[in-house]
């Protein structure tokens, strides 16, 4: 008698790399086309959010911002995955995707006022294509669905990207989202950067899947894996997902594995759940000492360049939390106002209260 | 004047607006082909074509959380929601997403989205297509509730809703779709949100109620009548924001008041009402404010929803206890 197959979908999904640790081009048809410039522009970006990021956790410690989660380590799936859409492409970020709004046009005061519980802090210029980020882990890959599903029926050739991490995979949105997103052919990307933790369970607890990139099996949609500390293969990821998206080839799931050198956010502690030796491993991958390499050898950056931006950094996000800190204090008849289009009586009585 | 039952109005209503703004699409699941469950969207996707009106996946979370996107890119979706049960599963979209956005974008983004739901007991349907989620919906902030009790109201309301930019959760009593017919104008109208309805007046005693139960208490009015008492019946239409002074301007003729609801008796549309008819006129009250409402258990299975559900003897019962007080 035969056995009935019982089996376990388990055939590796290659994970896609450019750059090596050491900064040399190990897959060359993979290689992004960037100018010089564009790869000083992309350097630059990188070096100025880490820069912000190490001001933005001192700042969390002295109080002058609240909830922040650090991005140090994923540079390059934030910062080359938003250089790799275009202005007209809109972003659903998750709480962590601070950098990727800033990039495509939220100014920085605006991000901070975010992080201090501002209401302006989400009132984005109306060129920026960003929604504010999601805090109900998942609930913006549902959201970037619709959107794409609004460029279709408007027929614009442009993309929406949701972000979200190894936690937000394991939500039913994830897979409502990519299930719609596959079943209506909608020009969408789900980008997940797979840290490694959500919060503190590692990636081992979070699913029996052999990896993320797998889940996508399950939906009909290519499912891809990418080197997370790899700024090449990520943008190279992304450009190719949106041309798929803008030919009306559909949704992409990409996995980006990648690594947070800080905690989950300014209030816990990782080294009660992960280990210096595994810390000191995923340094040595630093997406940003990788990419200084390949420039170097270029002739194209120095330490000088580096020191030169984090200057230059530092004034910026100073002259900025200063920015947030003069903006006016919202006021309750301002919330009250902000809930519906025309203000109803029974809210406007409450507001008489505060007045 | 055309003659239609609830569910034609409602299906008029959804085709006068699909005609008059492209941004208006119609999804959920099975309402395309089929015209969902009920038939209320029957031969809209015909008539309008698969991108204005389209079945999706079975997943009421994607439901919401589509017409979120597509509200932000400034389209005004009319998300089904098959069964009222079924809303848990989208209750993010429908009360933290949807409900929050305009507030959470300082005014950038909004949502202008019709969340239709079927409800309401009487029909004998299986578990979690009936129950009256109101209460539930009504106490977050951001979004409205609308739940019509007549077909004239019914088309007017949703199409004020539709043109709505801010969410609106609209409720569809099960046992009201096919229950009688009444005149409905042609083309376009609006009825206003958040305005109740005087339905019956009278100068005894006021009843505050909506949905179904605007046609039990008016039978149990009908029966008083005989009686001598002089019942006025009011239609909220609008659970969320509630019209505080249609109530009042009642209160201050009848001085007494029973509220109606189908709903389980606590925290819910009842009890709002009564809070404000505390805070507004206290001191024009007779006797205490009642609650008729089905008892605080889970909607019952079939066989005994019809004495579950408040009728006309437990509202006359009601009406004469705040008289004789």
């Amino acid at each position: 008698m035969s056995k009935v197959p019982y089996e376990v979908y388990t055939e590796d999904v290659e994970t896609l790399s450019v750059l090596s640790p050491d900064g040399e081009v190990i897959n060359k048809d993979l290689l992004p086309d960037l100018t010089d410039d564009q790869l000083k522009e992309i350097m630059y970006r990188m070096v100025f959010t880490r820069t912000w990021d190490d001001r933005a956790v001192n700042l969390g410690r002295q109080g002058r911002l609240g909830f922040y989660a650090p991005v140090s380590g994923q540079e390059a799936t934030m910062v080359g995955s938003e250089y790799a859409l275009e202005k007209s492409d809109f972003i659903c970020p998750g709480y962590r995707d601070i950098p990727q709004l800033v990039w495509h046009g939220l100014p920085l005061y605006q991000a901070f006022l975010y992080s201090r519980g501002h209401q302006h802090g989400g009132e984005i210029p109306a060129d920026v294509n960003v929604l504010m980020p999601q805090i109900i882990i998942g609930a913006q890959i549902l959201h970037a669905t619709g959107i794409a599903m609004g460029f279709k029926l408007k027929k614009e050739k442009s993309v929406a990207i949701a972000y979200t991490g190894d936690g937000g995979s394991s939500e039913g949105d994830f897979y409502e989202g990519l299930n719609f997103a596959g079943s209506f052919k909608l020009p969408v990307i789900f980008f997940v950067q797979n840290n490694g933790y959500a919060i503190t369970t590692p990636f081992a607890k979070q699913t029996a899947a052999k990896s993320i990139a797998h889940k996508a099996v399950a939906v009909g949609i290519p499912g891809i894996k990418v080197d997370g500390m790899d700024i090449f293969a990520v943008i190279r990821a992304v450009q190719d997902a949106a041309k798929r998206a803008r030919d009306g080839e559909g949704a992409t799931l990409i996995e980006a594995v990648t690594y947070r050198f800080r905690p989950h956010s300014l209030s816990d502690d990782a080294s009660k759940y992960r280990s210096k030796e595994e810390e000191g491993q995923w340094n040595e991958k630093d997406p940003i000492a990788r990419l200084a390499k390949y420039l170097e050898k270029k002739g194209l950056w120095t330490d000088e360049d580096t020191q030169r931006v984090r200057d230059e950094a530092k004034a910026t996000v100073n002259e900025q939390i200063k920015k947030a800190e003069q903006t006016a204090k919202m006021t309750i008849p301002g919330l009250i106002d902000s809930m519906f289009e025309t203000t109803p009586q029974h809210l406007e009585e409450q507001k008489a209260d505060f007045e | 004047m055309a003659q239609m039952n609830m569910k034609e109005a409602i299906r008029d209503a959804m085709r006068v607006e699909l005609n008059r703004d492209p941004n208006v699409l119609i999804f959920g699941e099975d309402v395309g082909n089929v015209g969902g469950v009920f038939r209320v969207t029957e031969g809209l996707q015909k008539e309008f074509g698969e991108d204005r009106v389209f079945d999706t996946p079975l997943a009421e979370s994607a439901i919401g959380g589509l017409a979120v996107g597509l509200g932000v890119q400034g389209f005004r979706p009319i998300a089904e929601i098959q069964f009222v049960g079924f809303i848990f599963e989208a209750l993010d979209q429908i009360v933290i997403q949807a409900a929050r956005l305009r507030w959470r974008s300082g005014g950038k983004y909004n949502a202008p989205i019709v969340f239709r739901t079927p409800f309401g007991g009487g029909v004998k349907a299986a578990e979690l297509h009936t129950d009256s989620l109101e209460g539930l919906i009504a106490q977050s902030p951001g979004i409205k509730v609308v739940i019509p009790s007549n077909p004239y109201d019914a088309k007017g309301l949703l199409i004020a809703a539709i043109r709505d930019n801010d969410p609106v959760f609209f409720m569809e009593h099960l046992n009201l779709y096919h229950a009688f017919r009444a005149e409905v104008p042609e083309g376009e109208y609006t009825v206003e949100l958040g305005k109740a309805n005087v339905v019956r007046e009278g100068s005894d005693v006021t009843i505050v109620t909506y949905g179904m139960m605007v046609h039990t208490s008016t039978k149990a009015a009908e029966q008083l009548e005989k009686e001598g008492i002089n019942v006025e019946v009011i239609d909220l239409r609008t659970v969320s924001p509630i019209d505080i002074d249609t109530i009042m301007a009642s209160v201050k003729k009848t001085n007494r008041v029973i509220v109606v609801q189908e709903a389980q008796k606590s925290a819910g549309v009842a009890a709002e009402v009564i809070a404000q008819i505390n805070e507004k006129g206290i001191l024009h009250l007779e006797a205490p404010v009642l609650r008729i409402a089905g008892p605080d258990t889970v909607f019952p299975f079939a066989q005994i929803e019809d004495t579950w559900m408040p009728n006309p003897a437990r509202i006359i019962a009601g009406v004469k206890k705040v008289l004789e007080f």
